[in-house]
């Protein structure tokens, strides 16, 4: 049941025999191609590593010489984490950090919640339309945010909850619906009929249904879209900049950080240590649940 | 008491509002019980998806039909001017420019993406470190765009070209080792496109890398075997046989990375605000629409990126129904 997501079957499985342990030995053996490797891992991690050390540097240290030269000249400090998260004196991202935690999880919880009884409806129940409005929520998927943000905050202006998490939190859950749906349903499908109807038979409801069998064998696809979700929000500008943008109360670490990077472009040790703040819970993620990040990340590879 | 005021009542007021949502939750799933008879499933059904149905409705179809509406209109939205908006995009200079800039974007990123994320796949296949290689690609995946743009103006930082100040950016101290000017790289126009396409090259090449590694290792091993038999070299391995069998997933990673690139908005706001002739579809988008209060224009660009995304998400899905029926 682990890979009944559509694009699981894209993930690396690790098979080894003998002929493939000799072909990576010959290949391995092309200086030209490990070399080709190594520079292109290279150039992929220099750029963050140079940043993160530079997080690490004292601030008169960062604005005279290059990271690089920490190698010949170590100082360390924390300073710089202090003063990027201090909101007394310092740029403050400590309370945009909580405001972005505050904005992921509902934005995750909700959309995850809807689709999946949606999702549920839609594999299970038969119904007139069921074709049609799934198709509809499935073509949905590909219209652009860009698209929605105007009128969608004329109307949370005229409900009065403008620059409130409730726009942040309700638009996240709408335009994380479709792919939810869409993926959670082709998920649903594999799961085979035989198990519900045995339930059925016992004389189980829907709810009881949804939570005995179909809950367990979920798992993966809830962890792999709501890991998706959640690496979506909290990554998100565009979003946050349209409906909090007036307001820093509710505004993301995202928000926060481009404004710094803005008004304060040279400011490099609060810019790296607050890159570097709000890199820290993705990495985290993808360190820890690295399978289920794959999967979301490439689940939803086409949403936005 | 639940105010965004401060941090204790901000998470407050997050449990608050997912209790509320639990127990609208709880509500629609009683209200799906109460119905018995022949037509009991059905309504079961209505209700489960009305929660989101409505907000479909009214937070994507609406504002979706609304914005193209709006496009027609004037910047104050009080006029209608038929296709002035999209007469603007396509004749002003500065409009213009978003547009080339918007075409450098989607034509160079998918292909140098996919094929670095190829060529990679390719060489650390079956290596002793593969699981690791991968994971330094694939981590820029996890940074947000507004990270990743900070990470690379690092990279591309500008000091003086003075005897006593040193450079603290990677680039120009690479370019003054290598006896050259130190550059203010963002300014250039043309080159500065070029470099911002890069940060998008460095995030989503590990998606193409992962995808593809798994398309590669799914190639049927005696295949490889069989070629290998007939002398068939590495490049003509991949030309023949890696290539062919990959194809599709080719397809897949040019089309959702050219869709990507189409909306990228973060790295430009980001690295340059759109200045020095960088600005992009989705920038200009968010520029004229929230700092130069040009509604209709604004509207006009989304509606275009939203034309732009049609035939690529059609092409995909037909490449895709065609894979299938292989």
């Amino acid at each position: 049941m682990t890979t009944a997501l559509p694009s699981t079957e894209v993930l690396p499985a690790a098979v080894k025999d003998e002929t493939t342990t000799s072909y990576a030995k010959r290949k391995l053996s092309s200086p030209w191609a490990s070399l080709a490797a190594l520079v292109i891992a290279i150039l992929w991690t220099l750029p963050t590593f140079g940043l993160l050390v530079s997080s690490f540097r004292p601030e008169r240290a960062i604005k005279t010489t290059g990271w690089w030269t920490f190698f010949s000249d170590p100082q360390v400090t924390l300073d710089n984490y202090k003063a990027v998260l201090d909101s007394e004196e310092g740029a403050g991202l400590g309370s945009f950090f909580i405001n972005s935690i505050v904005i992921s999880i509902p934005s995750v919880l909700i959309p995850l919640t809807l689709a999946t009884i949606a999702a549920y409806a839609f594999a299970w129940i038969k119904f007139p339309g069921r074709n049609l409005l799934f198709l509809v929520i499935f073509a949905l998927q590909i219209v652009p945010l860009q698209v929605t943000l105007i009128p969608l905050l004329t109307l949370y202006v005229d409900a009065g909850l403008a620059n409130t998490f409730w726009t942040i939190w309700l638009s996240h859950s709408i335009f994380g619906l479709p792919l939810a749906i869409y993926l959670l349903h082709n998920f649903m499908r594999e799961i085979p009929a035989t198990l519900l109807e045995a339930a059925r038979v016992d004389g189980a409801g829907h709810v009881a249904i949804f939570f005995r069998v179909l809950l367990p064998l979920l798992r993966p696809a809830l962890a792999a879209f709501g890991i998706f979700q959640f690496l979506w929000v909290w990554n998100d500008l565009l979003v946050a900049l349209t409906f909090a943008g007036g307001g820093d109360a509710v505004a993301p670490i995202t928000v926060a950080l481009a404004n710094l990077s803005g008004t304060r472009g040279t400011a490099w040790h609060l810019l790296s240590a607050g890159a570097f703040v709000s890199i820290i819970v993705p990495v985290t993620i993808f360190l820890f649940l690295q399978r289920y990040f794959v999967r979301g990340l490439l689940a939803g590879s086409v949403k936005g | 008491m639940l105010t965004a005021d401060t941090n204790a009542g901000k998470i407050g007021l997050m449990i608050a509002a997912i209790l509320l949502f639990a127990a609208v939750v709880g509500i629609i799933l009683f209200i799906a019980t109460l119905f018995r008879g022949r037509l009991a499933d059905r309504f079961t059904a209505y209700i489960y998806l009305a929660p989101t149905l409505i907000m479909l409705a009214v937070g994507l179809v609406y504002p979706g039909v609304r914005t193209i509406y709006q496009s027609f209109f004037n910047a104050a939205g009080d006029a209608f001017i038929g296709l002035g908006n999209y007469e603007t995009i396509f004749t002003d200079n500065e409009q213009l420019t978003v547009l080339r800039n918007t075409v450098i974007w989607v034509v160079l990123t998918p292909f140098v993406a996919t094929a670095i994320g190829m060529l990679y796949a390719i060489l650390v296949d079956k290596t002793k470190f593969e699981s690791l290689a991968k994971a330094l690609v694939f981590l820029p995946m996890a940074i947000s765009f507004v990270g990743a743009s900070i990470i690379w103006s690092f990279v591309y930082a500008y000091r003086p070209d003075q005897a006593n100040v040193k450079q603290i950016g990677l680039l120009n101290q690479v370019v003054v080792w290598l006896g050259g000017t130190p550059q203010q790289w963002l300014l250039t126009d043309w080159l500065n496109t070029f470099l911002l396409i890069v940060v998008l090259i460095w995030i989503q090449a590990g998606f193409a890398m992962t995808v593809l590694s798994a398309a590669i290792k799914a190639i049927p091993e005696d295949i490889i075997e069989a070629a290998r038999l007939d002398g068939v070299g590495p490049w003509g391995m991949f030309r023949f046989v890696t290539l062919p069998a990959i194809r599709p997933a080719v397809v897949v990673v040019l089309t959702t990375i050219a869709i990507g690139t189409l909306k990228v908005f973060d790295i430009v706001r980001t690295m340059t605000g759109g200045q020095f002739n960088t600005s992009v579809i989705a920038n200009e988008f968010y520029s004229q629409s929230f700092r130069s209060d040009n509604q209709g224009l604004g509207a006009a660009l989304a509606v275009l990126l939203f034309i732009l995304v049609i035939p690529i998400v059609v092409y995909n899905i037909r490449q895709l129904k065609r894979s299938e029926a292989l």
